[in-house]
């Protein structure tokens, strides 16, 4: 017997060894892969994730599954927590919006996105301001002369969130024109577009993919996006107009600029190789026209970034955030 | 009569061999995702859409709303015979469904829950081909104000309505805004009253709430009452379905009042849950043997599951055709739209002619497959009653357990539903009613929202909630609900002074 024993158990370590130089390799999940969105059904980032979920799937591009696990508590507080207690688990990753610095600073919650290990930046969501196609102004100039001649507090904005990126950049808005909005926050995007229509706000900062289908029905108007240059999108929309012909607000006089971060995250004390395996899904994923596509029909800015250059630009907008919500008063008391 | 056409070209579309094979595929997994609570059409949906994502989006539309379906009628089964709600919409239908299950009645309240759920689907559907256009631009006269508006409505509704003692209904309601409160302030964006606990950051969810409330409560009640399920002499064959269906016709004048407050709380922004409960304390007014509801009245299952039906198919509208989803399921399949490449909005009736229509087309035939593969299974859901109680507890037990923690995949959320249990038995035992305790988890937030939003644009006036003809109308409705038996003894007390 003792010779078989002997044998099986060398036979066992070669077998750990090479599996192990293996693994040095290229690692792979061995368990399906929760995917979490720190947002409701139906969001951006939800639609986003379930995207790339659906492109996963057809294209075969992971031979585990891919779960999309939808955290949204706590203005998706739950989601961030769960994967910073999750360390060391690569079978987790989180796709994050601006809550990522919104959420922390603003209720307090113990998270910093240095929690967790960068994976990769997917694309910017633009942000643009839009009107009601039967209000008579057509340019930004209009519109800030109309916010101003307003009574104090009666021209109102509406906006997802509270305290997050569209209450931000309302009140970077009121700086920049000197003018006082009432700020109304809704659940999502969607709603904040239709309210839009149907007159009970004056204005909003919708995300392209939240207003498009209002803007070719002819019931909305953009007047300006908020980045510094204009989108790249040059396929006509509605009254032949694209994207790309929508002005940028700095070059309307309206010195704002804002942009929503779509990157992935994975859980803390991530292998090179654990995130390198992620990279490189992405890298497949945005190669697909199924993903060209999705970028195009939501204008997406559809910048990406790895590594260092990924973690410097997330170091930089969080300072960016501080600043701004201090100066809005946003800030958590403790 | 362009309508009639593209309609016709519908069916032409959903009646393809391959997309029949799809409708009963979604219908079947759909049932079985209703029956699991917790699970619920929107996971379900949410689960399966990947699925779908290498089909065409006709096809594809019709198979995800056909498990939609599938869990509209599952959702019942359960509630009918457990008294576990899986969805907020079935709440209502608990009240008097499980009742007749107890009395050995389960397959009539199930033929008559699937048959008003089909009554009810099938009148939203025709008046969506009919007044498609007329009707969508309805829900954007709906601000913040006129939300509140509704909302308010079907709280007095029910407070005013019901026969219960009114401080017991209040306390109870309070409580359960208390519940609602837990978590995210969504217009400030503050925690409320979670305390440093990270699982308290989502607040308490209406499904944990009501299966620990209703399926835990009532395992423990039956415990008590010496471990005896009633409902075991439950007759299963067909022909309960066929002694059923002739009794329903006498209840039309319920069934169509059901299906035109559906119809109107669907296409507001209102849904589903609200024109159940609605539709109840109504019925339970206006109904002849009204004093009976809740002790297993088979106009008590009617009514909810009519309304719930009617508002759940007729906020499909809004969502084609202005782009926002009236329920959670409705915001996954608007999730699904997208990435099939259609825009939901004021241009899908016109830029894509064939899937509306497909999708229109398939909501009247997804619907009676659903009522023909759920009739047949009756005797088959009925006979799970027969099981003994030591069996089948321990299974319902395992089902809420499953239930409770598939919603945010919590085993805190396991714990919960257990103390909600025990709180559920307590109320019980000392009289006090759960549903207002329910309405208030699933509604108090929304109206909440819908209350400080209208404040933060009329500058804090009040004024607002009668500022236009549309949201003074509403909230008049809510105050004569509200004050109903007071205003009915005044009339009575009035007429005898009189004479």
């Amino acid at each position: 017997m003792k010779p078989f024993v002997l044998n099986v158990a060398l036979a066992a370590i070669a077998i750990s060894c090479a599996s192990s130089t293996a693994s040095r390799a290229a690692w792979e999940p061995v368990r399906p892969v929760e995917f979490i969105v720190p947002a409701g059904t139906g969001g951006g980032a939800d639609q986003m994730a379930r995207t790339i979920q659906g492109i996963v799937t057809k294209h075969n591009l992971m031979k585990q599954p891919l779960v999309v696990i939808n955290k949204a508590g706590g203005a998706g507080g739950e989601g961030f927590l769960d994967v910073k207690t999750s360390s060391g688990n690569p079978h987790k990753i989180i796709i994050t919006l601006s809550n990522l610095f919104t959420t922390p600073l603003a209720t307090g919650i113990p998270f910093n996105w240095k929690d967790l290990t960068p994976v990769a930046m997917l694309a910017l969501d633009e942000f643009v301001l839009w009107v009601n196609a039967e209000k008579p102004y057509a340019t930004v100039k209009d519109y800030v002369d109309a916010a101003k001649k307003a009574p104090s507090g009666t021209f109102k904005m509406g906006g997802t969130g509270s305290k997050q990126e569209d209450q931000i950049i309302t009140v970077g808005l009121e700086k920049a024109i000197e003018a006082k909005f009432t700020y109304i926050p809704y659940k999502g995007g969607g709603e904040v577009a239709v309210q839009l229509v149907g007159n009970h706000i004056d204005s909003t900062v919708n995300n392209p993919i939240e207003a498009v289908a209002q803007w070719r029905g002819g019931k909305l108007r953009p007047l300006c996006v908020f980045d510094a240059q204009p989108m790249a999108y040059d396929e006509p929309i509605a009254d032949g107009k694209a994207w790309k012909d929508i002005p940028t607000c700095k070059s309307q006089g309206l010195a704002m600029e804002y942009l929503m971060l779509r990157g992935i995250f994975m859980s803390p004390k991530a292998t090179k190789d654990q995130v390198e395996y992620y990279v490189e899904l992405f890298k497949k994923v945005r190669a697909t026209p199924e993903w060209q596509e999705f970028m195009k029909s939501g204008a997406f800015n559809a910048t990406f970034l790895t590594g260092a250059d990924y973690a410097k630009w997330v170091e930089a907008e969080e300072k960016r955030h501080e600043g701004l919500m201090k100066e809005a008063g946003f800030l958590a008391s403790n | 009569m362009e309508e009639l056409a593209n309609l016709f070209h519908g069916f032409a579309v959903a009646l393809q061999p391959y997309n029949i094979m799809l409708m009963v595929i979604g219908i079947t997994l759909g049932v079985i995702i209703g029956v699991l609570p917790g699970l619920g059409g929107a996971n379900g949906v949410a689960i399966l859409l990947p699925l779908t994502f290498s089909m065409p989006p006709t096809s594809a539309i019709i198979m995800l709303s056909c498990i939609y379906w599938g869990a509209l009628f599952g959702g019942a089964i359960t509630s009918i015979l457990f008294n576990i709600p899986g969805e907020p919409w079935s709440v209502a239908t608990t009240f008097d469904g499980y009742p007749m299950a107890q009395q050995g009645k389960p397959g009539e309240a199930l033929t008559a829950a699937f048959t008003s759920s089909f009554v009810g689907a099938l009148f939203a559907v025709i008046m969506i081909t009919l007044v498609a256009p007329l009707v969508a631009g309805f829900a954007l006269r709906f601000g913040p104000a006129e939300k509140f508006a509704v909302y308010f409505l079907a709280f007095c509704s029910f407070v005013g309505l019901s026969k219960e003692p009114p401080f017991k209904t209040i306390a109870a309601m309070m409580m359960g805004f208390a519940l609602a409160a837990v978590g995210l302030d969504s217009i400030t964006g503050q925690l409320r009253l979670t305390f440093g606990v990270t699982e308290l950051l989502n607040g308490f969810d209406f499904l944990i709430a009501v299966i620990g409330l209703f399926g835990i409560g009532e395992i423990l009640l039956t415990m008590e009452e010496g471990l005896a399920f009633r409902g075991g002499n439950a007759s299963i064959n067909l022909r309960v379905v066929l002694q059923t269906w002739r009794e329903l016709p006498a209840y039309w004048m319920t069934s169509l009042r059901s299906c035109l407050i559906g119809c109107w709380m669907g296409v507001t922004p209102a849904g589903a849950t609200p024109a159940s409960f609605m539709s109840y304390g109504i019925a339970k007014r206006l109904a002849r043997r009204g004093n009976n509801f809740g002790k297993g009245e088979i106009e008590g299952v009617i009514a909810p599951e009519t309304a719930a039906h009617a508002a759940g198919t007729s906020a499909l509208l809004p969502m084609l055709s202005l782009g926002v989803p009236g329920s959670p399921t409705a915001a996954v399949l608007l999730g699904g739209l997208l990435i099939w490449g259609l825009q939901p909005g004021p241009m899908l009736f016109v830029e894509q002619k064939e899937f509306v229509w497909g999708l229109i087309a398939s909501m009247y035939l997804g619907n009676l497959a659903g009522l023909i593969v759920v009739l047949t299974c009756v005797p088959l859901f009925a006979a799970i009653l027969r099981v003994p109680f030591g069996i089948i507890a321990p299974l319902i037990l395992v089902l809420c357990a499953i239930g409770a923690y598939s919603v945010h995949n919590s085993t805190f959320d396991v714990m919960l539903m257990l103390v909600f249990g025990v709180l559920g038995y307590l109320l019980k035992k000392c009289n006090y009613p759960l549903a207002p305790l329910v309405l208030a988890i699933v509604l108090g937030d929304k109206a909440e929202e819908a209350f400080r939003q209208s404040l933060l644009g009329s500058q804090g006036s009040l004024g607002v909630f009668f500022s236009n003809g549309l949201v003074s109308t509403i909230m008049a409705l809510g105050l004569v609900a509200l004050f109903w038996s007071a205003i009915q003894e005044g009339y009575s007390r009035l007429r005898t002074s009189m004479a």
